[in-house]
């Protein structure tokens, strides 16, 4: 499970350098995100934007990854593509989660123009 | 209450069906792999790669998620404690409209009040949240005419898949 850590202003940024999150990697996404996570602070913003996948073994993930940040770090979604908005509007766990619509940038982490 | 601030409601839109997509005859895909997640990963890939040049991509992503709960539940509950036998999945397209039979010789269904299970609640403190049992609930709302039956030693799971287009 490829997923890159960036500090970014006020938020952690996690990006998932994965195509799915599905029931043949949701316990690794799980699992690399709680090593990523462990003793920080601040909200965590996960960059959905390679993702064009998510079932509902890899939403399990996702919510239980929220479920082990909080109280303490809101674990928010960003970037989304349609056919992962499609599974968080159809179960309505897009009303559970903040959601920005693009991912921060950082220094690290400069899109290419064009 | 488990909510993020209001100003959040983000999602973005889906691209307009392509109503002059779904089209071509009869046409059946036919796979037979192993229980496991990656060869469910490989299996419902290519299925959706063999229709989705006809549905569009909305259509597309909804048959690869419906697909992906099916397959899931039979690795996870018809072949619990069994090991990875063989599932049978057929697609087949006819009059507008996707065929699906998924076929395993796994446990039976224990409890067919599963499939009828509502979706699970979002109006709950965050810690109570479910993190999982929304498997059924989408396939219901994604499909038409879901139906499974024992067959002597196998499950059958029958259900219609219907493209936004006809």
């Amino acid at each position: 499970m490829n997923l890159i850590s960036e500090p970014g202003a006020g938020a952690l940024i996690l990006r998932v350098q994965e195509e799915r999150i599905d029931a043949a990697v949701a316990i690794q996404f799980k699992d690399r995100l709680r090593e990523l996570t462990a003793g920080g602070e601040g909200p965590v913003i996960l960059d959905l934007s390679q993702v064009t996948f998510v079932d509902s073994s890899g939403l399990g993930a996702i919510v239980g990854a929220m479920k082990l940040l909080a109280p303490s770090r809101p674990l928010e979604l960003a970037a989304m593509t349609p056919n992962v908005a499609r599974v968080f509007r159809l179960t309505r766990m897009d009303s559970v989660f903040r959601i920005h619509a693009t991912a921060p940038e950082t220094a690290l982490h400069v899109r290419a123009a064009g | 209450m488990c909510a993020p601030p209001d100003d959040a409601a983000l999602m973005p839109a889906m691209a307009p069906a392509d109503c002059s997509a779904l089209r071509g005859g009869d046409d059946c895909f036919r796979r037979n792999f192993r229980a496991e997640p990656l060869a469910v990963r490989d299996a419902l890939r290519a299925a959706v790669a063999r229709f989705a040049r006809r549905m569009g991509p909305d259509d597309a992503g909804t048959l690869e998620l419906t697909l992906a709960e099916v397959l899931n539940n039979v690795v996870e509950h018809a072949y619990a404690g069994l090991g990875a036998g063989p599932i049978d999945l057929t697609l087949c397209h006819a009059g507008g409209r996707l065929h699906c039979r998924i076929e395993d010789h796994g446990h039976p269904m224990p409890r067919l009040a599963a499939m009828g299970r509502a979706m699970p609640a979002t109006d709950v403190a965050c810690t109570d949240l479910a993190e999982g049992g929304w498997g059924w609930a989408l396939v219901r709302s994604l499909t038409e005419g879901l139906a499974y039956r024992r067959e002597g030693d196998r499950n059958l799971l029958t259900f219609e898949f219907r493209p936004a287009c006809r």
